[in-house]
């Protein structure tokens, strides 16, 4: 059943007063039912509005990783009507109630964790939407509500028949279940659909979804910003008369924190212009001057000393002995650059007066409780006059979200710097984006495994060096443990091979740019560094690049089980081992990342000139429950390219500490002729579901070949 | 200074400074803001439209260089018998992800389309090459632009 009345009519029409059921959180933490819509009894993840339709409540936002279409699949599901029937909004910021359950107090989405987080939270409170209507129709009737069955927005039973929406003022009026019953996984028809419904798609192909860049509110001021050039630059002094000559140039002030000149103007083109048209002295006494040669030479000297923390039980002298016992020892250098997020929507956020004397603020928010403090902080408004409105993100892996909440700040900034009563819209442009980013740091890394006779590993001894993204800011306490930043060194000594005596060491570097993380985080580097090592080692024992590995996976424990089923499918998928054509090479790797396995095997070809391409992705996922198959492969195919795209080609490098990379010619985005074809396969299996934003991006697969290649050699 | 054009079938005057990028006097002063800001040196296509027909990177268009023309912009797409057809085919495919790189893609997929009814995967690559998308959801748009393909032959 599809309801298409028109919401917002029917509200004309019914007025307020029992307009939509929520069904969420009360403000003491249970689940409740309440008919008032602004929050005040209670903070909702469903609503059911009076003439049917429903609307999940996405706390999570989207940025394409598919947040909206799983969410609302666990509510549909519980409620046992199509996906495709289901409307969503977006959740205000609100931190008691839609805080992200794996970060604490604090609402947002990251570490792909949006469906493990919500996977019971949205489906107890679609179970709750469903037995509170069941109740309210028993009730209206005077049945039993075991008699009454609900499918398709529709209640039924007892010789009687009505929508949904007709019971909602009554079901207002029932206790909720703290514990509602949930469907069990054999009557799922919605969780494992292999539909193709993503609740995004429409508003994303006809102009209509507005993102942050898309805000047009009346009055509203226009502003660029001229960054420093690099890190720990400021400003000492500016000039803006060129800009008096842009047409809709409207002022310019310097940002309080010295981080810049903010350019205001009547629209987006003359704010560019003006901003480009301002001459800054800067300040640079204390900036960064390295160039990023001098600092992969730091990072390389860095792995080759001491390392600064031990990240591992192993020790360094049990790592040494293991490796002097060993019948053969391999050994490389790596190193990985930095790498810009360049989201494709470039940053954007605005901020406007509200009538009650607070303050709104649009974007497109992966953490809107660190915009809601951002507000109260610089402008001193109280946090209850201050809202929140998230809109969809034109992509983040990461981006948004970093230590100094560095746009929503200078949005903020700039807005407390005007009279307050036009709105301000901040719009950085690419050149902004790629030259002023919160950056994957860079990281050298050295590897030393040690085989025996059989070609077992007995020991391995890995150094890491790269600046520490956590430390000194506000997320220190969560990611770091006796000095040891895990993200930076997450994926390895964790990794599901049976591997003794591994020994991971870390040493931290100087800052050299604001850093971030970006999708995958530490396995960015991690799983490339260890799946090449594996295919280096491979060739060393003599073996080939799958049957390695799965001797290193003997299932001595589910996470070995899970890890070696999926490099089992793909291969078989893939039909490794089986001739190629002339010129093609498979390339292997696997790695477990956000409690998600995923081996890729990759067949590129290679002609005379040594020209490389990607004729095919043969990719296997166990990510527990595929909540949303389709937006599962989505996801492995969106990494897969993400990942494979910075491997091949893009990179942020320094001259001096200013960034050398300005527009997209400058930082090559994968093409579409560069892979050929990808195929995801989904393990199928009933464990809790796991990341899959992030899952696919980490590791190498490409060429065997390079199992014989010197250390720096990319492919 | 004032210039005229026809945008998705309407006349139009705009104000706008020479050499102002017509992506601009779309999104700021017409508030069409499906046609998106990528890059603004024409190299992420995000900013497609067509003009007189023709896909057109807007934001490397200045506005004095349309006066008179017709621009159709993704609002409007979906009353072109090929536009109608890409949309379909991205719906029936899922191909979207965050979304922002598709009124480009999609403009300039009915730009191939138009000119090459049955494209071949080597084709649409080509033609394809100036769209970027840094959710990588490439493997669908090349379906999803052989999809649009069947269904206009119907
Ligand atoms: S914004 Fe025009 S091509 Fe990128
Ligand atoms: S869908 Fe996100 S950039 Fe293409």
């Amino acid at each position: 059943m599809t309801i298409n009345t028109s919401r917002r009519s029917f509200l004309k029409g019914a007025g307020a007063a029992v307009a939509v059921l929520a069904v969420g959180i009360d403000p003491k933490g249970a689940l409740a039912a309440s008919t008032s819509e602004a929050g005040t009894a209670i903070t909702p993840f469903v609503k059911i509005y009076a003439d049917g339709t429903v609307a999940a409540v996405i706390k999570h936002f989207e940025g394409g990783q598919g947040t909206s279409t799983g969410l609302s699949t666990l509510i549909a599901e519980e409620l046992n009507m199509e996906l495709g029937d289901i409307t969503f909004e977006m959740a205000p910021a609100d931190a008691a109630v839609y805080n992200n359950l794996f970060f604490g107090a604090l609402q947002g989405t990251g570490g792909s964790t949006a469906m493990a987080n919500s996977f019971m939270q949205y489906r107890t409170a679609g179970a709750a939407a469903r037995d509170v209507l069941l109740q309210a129709a028993a009730k209206d009737w005077g049945v039993g509500p075991s008699e009454l069955t609900l499918s398709n927005g529709v209640i039924s039973g007892a010789g009687q028949e009505g929508h949904i929406g007709e019971f909602i003022a009554t079901a207002a009026q029932i206790e909720v279940p703290a514990e509602p019953v949930l469907k069990a996984p054999e009557d799922w028809t919605q969780i494992g659909n292999t539909q193709k419904a993503r609740r995004d798609s429409h508003d994303k192909i006809n102009g209509e979804g507005i993102y942050g860049m898309d805000i047009q509110l009346d009055g509203q001021m226009v502003v660029a910003i001229k960054r420093i050039p690099q890190y720990g630059a400021t400003v000492a002094s500016f000039d803006d008369s060129a800009a008096k000559d842009v047409t809709g140039f409207i002022m310019a002030k310097a940002l309080p924190n010295g981080a810049g000149v903010v350019a205001y103007a009547e629209n987006t083109w003359a704010a560019f212009q003006a901003r480009d048209a301002i001459e800054v002295e800067w300040d640079l006494s204390k900036a960064e001057t390295r160039s990023s040669d001098e600092i992969k030479q730091q990072l390389l000297a860095a792995v080759n000393t001491d390392p600064q923390w031990q990240a591992s039980e192993t020790t360094l002298d049990a790592t040494t002995a293991a490796l002097e016992g060993a019948a053969q020892v391999v050994e490389r250098e790596f190193f990985l650059p930095m790498l810009a997020h360049a989201t494709m929507e470039p940053l954007s956020a605005t901020i406007a007066a509200t009538e009650d004397g607070g303050v709104i603020m649009y974007d497109g928010a992966q953490g809107p409780t660190i915009n809601h403090a951002t507000m109260h902080q610089i402008l001193g408004i109280p946090m209850d006059k201050i809202e929140v409105k998230t809109l969809y993100a034109g992509g983040f892996f990461g981006r948004r979200f970093n230590a100094g909440a560095d746009y929503i700040v200078e949005t903020t900034l700039a807005f407390s710097m005007t009279d307050q009563t036009r709105p301000v819209k901040l719009v950085w442009s690419r050149e902004d984006d790629l030259s002023g980013g919160w950056y994957r740091p860079a990281y050298a890394h050295k590897v030393r495994m040690g085989l025996d006779d059989a070609g077992k590993i007995v020991g391995w001894d890995h150094r890491v060096a790269g600046q520490s993204i956590a430390k000194d800011g506000p997320f220190e306490a969560f990611y770091v443990k006796d000095g040891v930043d895990i993200s930076s060194v997450e994926g390895t000594a964790e990794n599901p091979y049976a591997i003794p005596g591994m020994h991971i060491g870390l040493t931290d570097a100087a800052p050299a740019t604001t850093v971030n993380y970006w999708r995958s985080v530490g396995h960015s580097h991690n799983a490339y560094v260890m799946e090449t090592m594996m295919d280096v080692a491979a060739a060393a024992a003599g073996q080939d690049p799958v049957s390695f590995r799965l001797a290193h996976l003997p299932g001595d424990t589910a996470d070995q089980k899970r890890k070696a089923g999926v490099l089992k499918l793909a291969a078989e998928k893939a039909g490794f081992g089986k001739p190629l054509p002339d010129g093609h090479f498979h390339g292997v790797a696997v790695h477990k990342s956000f409690g998600t396995y995923c081996a890729q095997i990759c067949e590129i070809s290679i002609d005379e000139d040594d020209y490389v391409q990607i004729a095919k992705y043969t990719a296997a996922v166990d990510c527990g429950v595929a909540v949303n198959p389709d937006v599962v492969k989505a996801q492995v195919e969106g990494a897969i390219g993400f990942g494979v795209g910075h491997i091949m080609r893009a990179q942020i490098t320094l001259d001096g500490g200013v960034v050398e990379q300005q527009n997209f010619p400058d930082y090559e985005p994968l093409r579409m002729r560069d892979i050929k074809a990808i195929e995801v396969h989904i393990v199928k299996t009933n464990e809790a579901p796991s990341g899959i934003g992030e899952p696919g991006t980490p590791r190498r697969a490409q060429h065997s070949r390079t199992q014989s290649q010197p250390p720096g050699v990319i492919w | 200074m004032t210039i005229k054009l026809k945008i998705n079938g309407a006349e139009r005057s705009v104000e706008a400074e020479p050499g102002t990028p017509l992506l601009w006097v779309i999104r700021d002063e017409l508030k069409l803001t499906g046609t998106k800001f990528g890059c603004g040196v024409a190299s992420c296509g995000a900013c497609t439209v067509h003009v007189d027909g023709e896909p057109t990177r807007s934001c490397q268009t200045y506005i004095e260089d349309v006066e008179g023309a017709e621009v159709s912009t993704i609002e409007a797409i979906g009353d072109d018998k090929i536009g109608a057809a890409v949309q379909q085919a991205w719906k029936e495919l899922d191909v979207v992800q965050c979304g922002y790189c598709q009124s480009g893609q999609i403009m300039s997929a009915v730009g191939l389309l138009k000119e090459t009814p049955k494209p071949t995967l080597e084709e649409i690559d080509d033609y394809m090459d100036g769209n970027a998308c840094r959710c990588a959801t490439y493997q669908r748009i090349r379906a999803g632009i052989q999809r649009a393909a069947e269904i206009v032959e119907g």
